[in-house]
């Protein structure tokens, strides 16, 4: 798999996760993704963007485009070092919520793209890495 | 008409009509969500209309914000439509599980409007 480009955000009050899902809007709509893909990876950079500022204060987004053979995507990394998350089944499954949300972040995040990968342990952190292929036309 | 923040809100007639044409951060989807009771309590609008059509993304904490400001307007008394969600906007929310409980939507403002008239003309007996 190739990385074709990399840009790194930092994640550090609501501006920043505006301008996070901007970023992944603006590189899903110049690899051009259908609108639909479109709604769903900048939704989910929206989600676990907004995670860092709300659960951890400060992280960072790794944005890149990948190629793997004849497919494209997008690949993001949500980082931080903030409390990590214990009841991390819970989370998955949807409608469990520490902070004031609707407890659909990860898990909606989750059902709208192609590859989801969580890491996180209690009072390190969390990294969260989502990937979103382009769909073959 | 009154500009609460960035979010104008026209009066028609007892229908108050919300059209969100902002990129709607957190802070504003608060802000939007007070101004917008306040309003309904000063007015005693008996319908509000709110118009997405320009939001292109609506994400979890967006869209719970909107449901309970129908859920909060309605139990004020002020039937709610929420109107012109976006196809894409419309299949991402159900992909991610979401429901927008105890609020009416409607196509587009003018099916929203109507649908606002008939809760009103139904309350009244009519």
């Amino acid at each position: 798999m190739d990385i074709r480009s990399s840009e790194k955000l930092v994640v550090a009050s609501e501006d920043d996760v505006v301008l996070a899902r901007r970023k992944v809007r603006l590189l899903a709509e110049t690899l051009g993704f259908d609108q639909f893909a479109i709604a769903a990876i900048t939704t989910t950079a929206s989600e676990l963007s907004r995670n860092i500022w709300v659960h951890a204060a400060k992280g960072s987004v790794l944005v890149e485009h990948i190629v793997n053979g004849s497919r494209t995507g997008i690949r993001a990394e949500f980082r931080d070092q903030g409390p990590g998350v214990a009841e991390i089944d819970r989370v998955l499954a949807g409608g469990y919520s520490t902070a004031n949300s609707l407890g659909l972040g990860v898990s909606g995040s989750r059902r709208l793209v192609d590859e989801f990968r969580i890491e996180t342990t209690v009072g390190q952190g969390t990294v969260v890495t989502v990937v979103k292929w382009k769909r073959a036309t | 008409m009154s500009v609460h923040g960035s979010i104008p809100v026209l009066q028609i007639g007892s229908t108050l009509l919300a059209s969100i044409q902002v990129e709607l951060r957190d802070t504003i989807a608060d802000a939007f969500q007070e101004d917008i009771l306040d309003t309904i309590a000063k007015t005693g609008a008996t319908g509000l209309v709110i118009d997405i059509t320009g939001l292109d993304m609506v994400d979890s904490y967006v869209a719970r914000v909107l449901a309970n400001t129908g859920r909060m307007a309605t139990l004020m008394g002020t039937d709610t439509v929420v109107v012109g969600m976006r196809p894409v906007v419309a299949a991402t929310l159900v992909r991610m599980g979401f429901r927008m409980e105890g609020v009416k939507t409607a196509l587009n403002v003018d099916a929203g409007l109507a649908l606002v008239s008939d809760l009103l003309a139904r309350r009244h007996g009519g």
